[in-house]
């Protein structure tokens, strides 16, 4: 019976042009935002969801920088530091290291299994530490061992020895070897020529960065055993369960009391893990709400556009509707037919629309560095605006059908 | 006449309220939208140094060769080495120039109950003062022959000279950075240029103005580290010197070149320079330079951020979508009232009035559109900082100017969605809609 009255239908249409057109545009350009919003959301939440491989709970950070000294002179006031730290009640372990997953800042190379290999076979992030790193971040050592004191050097950060023994996150590990035989074998950091062997391999570490460059390597990283001797650094403190709180005031405190000469900065300069991942993903956490913001908003404008066009419409042919009524159409045709027009728009200013969807992502993709639409959400994108335009004709058109046979004999 | 037909349009609007709440609300979010993100569109993309945008110059050297200049579009790296930045300077071929960095400078206050603090702190050159346009509270930049000996001077910002000094003139007192005292020869005056053009490698644009400025020459013979980034090719091998003398790119550098004539003069310069190095063995390739001024530095750094600019286009489309929405529900009442135009037209309506009445009544839509989208821009500014860095965040204000664009911004645009649905109303043939009646 639907496929009875599309004739008619579109006959009324022809001249309807102009609203109908608008109706159509308005759908079609509200599912191409509608899907490039969706797909920016997903794409923004999955990242904010990765983790990093850290026990967060217990974790905090403080930025530290010593004043007045030699670069030089920095080796015996770190480890002062450190041990006024590891002292604390509530602390388990501490760390000083160069970054940390989701710091925003750190190192990194690319690495090479073959000596004589000109390009590099991954992309990593170094972290430089101690026997201690493992145990105050928390990440599980899934093959191998841990580093031993004995092997851990202190170097200058404008130069670094080429380390005997390194270990790596699994992904880099995988990506080195991906016949899964990483442990035991070498790897060439940088340009060295000096092999580095590996020792330990870690289930997950990610990189100090959470942007689009990193994309491509953010679950590559590997642990040197080298202490940097520089006059800033992190340290990176895990509590007893429960102790953070405490640790969180106790720490920076034992700090100016072991040396008062440093800069701990008022701002960021102690953090816990919650706040350095709060700040991290602030920019995806806002674009996400922005997004969804812009999705409601647009589809309640565009649903009460079509409210309104319906209802003039259904104004306008009370008297048609009143004759067809007369002539023996059920209510139940008459809100079909209103039902039907609106899908045939709907299904004229989806397929546009989609296209529109697509050639919008290709330029953003050429533009800013974004992934390519997945079909699936122009698909949701799809049946969300053909519901929504049923959903917002279904009003005018249970009036229309409620017009009496009787307006057929009135004028107007 | 004015104001009759926008009493009708008044009338006309009250007569149809949800229609006319419809409308109103389309056009302020729409409006709203568009405008929140043009005003941090507008901080970002803003001209820092208008006045003096096309005279200062920013020179890259080609120091690491086509292999890694494939990697970027064939660009030489975008910051300078220390070899380069110092023959530049020691050639003097700019009316002004200067080599800057980030020191990192700690503040240690005479006050003992006072810990250290870091304010963001520079060193460069004197001729870097009156390059900037730095506008001085007391006292001025040091001199040249300061920066030749590597003088313990400092000029020091209002924001710190409040904080140190209570405000007062300090110049000619000390102050104690990274341990070493230094004498105060200047307080400069807030200068806090958005974005910050001068060190976009570092700050991408926008960080906290500077407080403490001292010369170059100093902060490289006491070795400070940068605070900024360092960029090598290879390994710089062991220690402060041999960091210097690498091909790390860690410097950032400016020429002032008054005219058009000069800034080619500087071109040729860089390209010499370069047949030179080459000549001398450091460079085994052919001379590949830039220079490129203030507006053109920002753009080829790509200052406004990548969030800006989308949240921008959606916003537009947004606006686009608002305006598509309003000529269909401006078409669906104004056409209700075709009989009404019959009547104006057959009692001596021209079509010309026709037009204009309902062109008034749209821009009545537009202006409550516009007040509701001024209350959402309102909104929608105190959120920014839901999406940008706080440092950008702070530059989207609501301020006259663009009150004054988002209600133009509204009336304008509702007034173009109206056109054709005023067209339609103004083709309304008196006779048939009388006939009809």
């Amino acid at each position: 019976m639907t496929m009875l009255q599309i004739k008619p239908i579109l006959a009324a249409l022809k001249r309807h042009k102009a609203g109908t057109i608008l109706i159509a545009l308005q759908i079609a350009l509200t599912l191409a935002i509608v899907c490039n919003a969706l797909f920016i959301i997903s794409q923004r939440l999955d990242r904010v969801q990765r983790p990093t491989g850290l026990v967060e709970s217990d974790l905090m950070a403080i930025q530290n920088r010593f004043v007045g000294i030699d670069e030089s002179a920095a080796a015996p006031l770190t480890k002062a530091d450190l041990v006024a730290l590891r002292q604390l009640p509530g602390v388990q372990d501490v760390v000083a290291i160069n970054s940390y997953p989701l710091r925003g800042g750190g190192w990194s190379t690319g690495v090479r299994t073959d000596v004589d290999a000109k390009d590099s076979k991954a992309h990593t992030t170094q972290y430089f530490s101690d026997e201690h790193a493992l145990a105050t971040m928390g990440v599980r050592l899934v093959e191998g061992r841990n580093f031993r004191a004995d092997e851990i050097v202190e170097a200058d950060p404008q130069a670094v020895p080429d380390p005997a023994v390194i270990i790596v996150s699994k992904a880099l590990a995988d990506k080195m070897y991906p016949d899964g035989h990483a442990l035991g074998k070498v790897v060439y950091i940088g340009d060295s020529k000096k092999p580095s062997t590996i020792v330990g391999i870690v289930e997950r570490l990610e990189v100090p960065w959470n942007g689009t460059w990193s994309d491509s390597f953010y679950e590559n990283s590997l642990i040197q055993p080298v202490q940097l001797v520089s006059s800033f650094t992190n340290y990176l403190i895990r509590a007893k369960p429960g102790q953070l709180p405490d640790v969180l005031k106790a720490a920076p405190a034992a700090l100016v009391k072991v040396n008062r000469m440093r800069v701990i900065p008022s701002e960021r300069g102690v953090r816990s893990f919650a706040e350095v991942r709060e700040h991290a993903y602030k920019g995806d956490r806002g674009m996400a709400i922005l997004m969804g913001v812009v999705c409601l908003v647009l589809l309640g404008i565009t649903a009460a556009g079509i409210v309104g066009l319906t209802s003039f419409w259904v104004g306008q042919r009370r008297k048609q509707i009143g004759v067809r009524r007369a002539l023996g159409a059920t209510k139940h045709d008459i809100l079909s037919y209103f039902l039907t027009e609106n899908l045939m728009i709907g299904v004229a200013g989806v397929v546009i629309g989609a296209l529109l969807a697509i050639a919008m992502n290709l330029w953003l993709v050429t533009q800013y560095e974004m992934a390519r639409l997945s079909l699936p959400y122009v698909m949701v994108g799809i049946v969300a605006l053909l519901l929504l335009g049923q959903g917002a004709t279904l009003a005018p058109a249970m009036r229309a059908s409620r017009v009496s046979p009787v307006e057929a004999t009135r004028s107007v | 006449m004015f104001a009759y037909y926008l009493q009708l349009g008044l009338r006309s609007l009250r007569k149809n309220p949800l229609l006319t709440a419809l409308m109103v609300m389309a056009i302020g979010c729409g409006v709203a939208a568009s405008m929140t993100t043009y005003s941090v569109f507008r901080a970002t993309s803003n001209n820092p140094i208008p006045e003096k945008s096309s005279q200062l110059y920013v020179p890259q050297i080609d120091n690491w060769g086509p292999d890694s200049a494939k990697d970027n579009k064939g660009e030489p790296p975008n910051a300078m080495t220390y070899t380069d930045a110092i023959n530049l300077m020691r050639d003097k071929r700019a009316k002004r120039q200067t080599a800057l960095y980030p020191a990192a400078m700690s503040i240690v206050p005479a006050d003992p109950a006072m810990l250290p603090f870091r304010e963001t702190s520079y060193g460069w050159y004197a001729d870097a003062f009156p390059m900037f346009n730095i506008p001085f509270l007391y006292g001025h930049g040091w001199t040249a022959s300061e920066d030749d000996a590597h003088a313990a001077v400092a000029v020091i910002g209002k924001d710190l000279n409040d904080k140190l000094f209570n405000g007062a003139n300090s110049v000619g007192k000390n102050i104690n950075l990274n341990g070493r005292d230094y004498r105060i020869v200047g307080v400069a005056d807030k200068w806090n240029p958005e974005p910050v053009f001068y060190d976009v490698i570092n700050t991408s644009g926008f960080d906290d103005p500077i407080q403490v400025f001292i010369p170059f020459t100093r902060a490289v013979e006491l070795k400070t580290p940068t605070n900024g980034n360092n960029n090598c090719n290879h390994d710089s091998g062991n220690g402060w010197d041999a960091w210097i003398r690498s091909e790390c790119v860690w410097l950032g550098f400016w020429a002032e070149l008054p005219t058009k004539a000069d800034a080619d003069a500087y071109r040729q310069y860089l390209n010499g320079y370069s047949a030179e190095q080459q000549r001398a063995g450091r460079f085994r390739w052919a001379p590949n330079t830039r220079l490129r001024d203030v507006v053109d530095w920002l753009d080829y750094q790509k200052v406004v951020p990548q969030e800006a600019k989308v949240s921008m286009m959606v916003s537009l489309g947004f606006l686009l979508i608002c305006l598509v929405n309003t000529v269909g529900l401006l078409l669906a009442k104004f056409m209700k009232r075709s009989s009404e135009i019959g009547v104006r037209r057959a009692l001596g309506a021209t079509r010309r009035e026709i037009y204009l009445q309902f062109l008034i009544e749209a821009a009545a839509i537009g202006l409550a559109g516009g007040v509701v989208g001024l209350l959402l821009t309102g909104l929608g500014v105190m959120g920014v900082s839901l999406v940008f860095e706080p440092d950008i965040a702070k530059l989207a204000t609501l301020d006259m100017s663009l009150v004054l664009l988002t209600v133009l911004v509204a009336i304008l645009a509702t007034v173009l969605a109206a056109f054709y649905p005023t067209w339609r109303a103004a083709q309304v043939q008196p006779a048939w809609q009388l006939k009809s009646n």
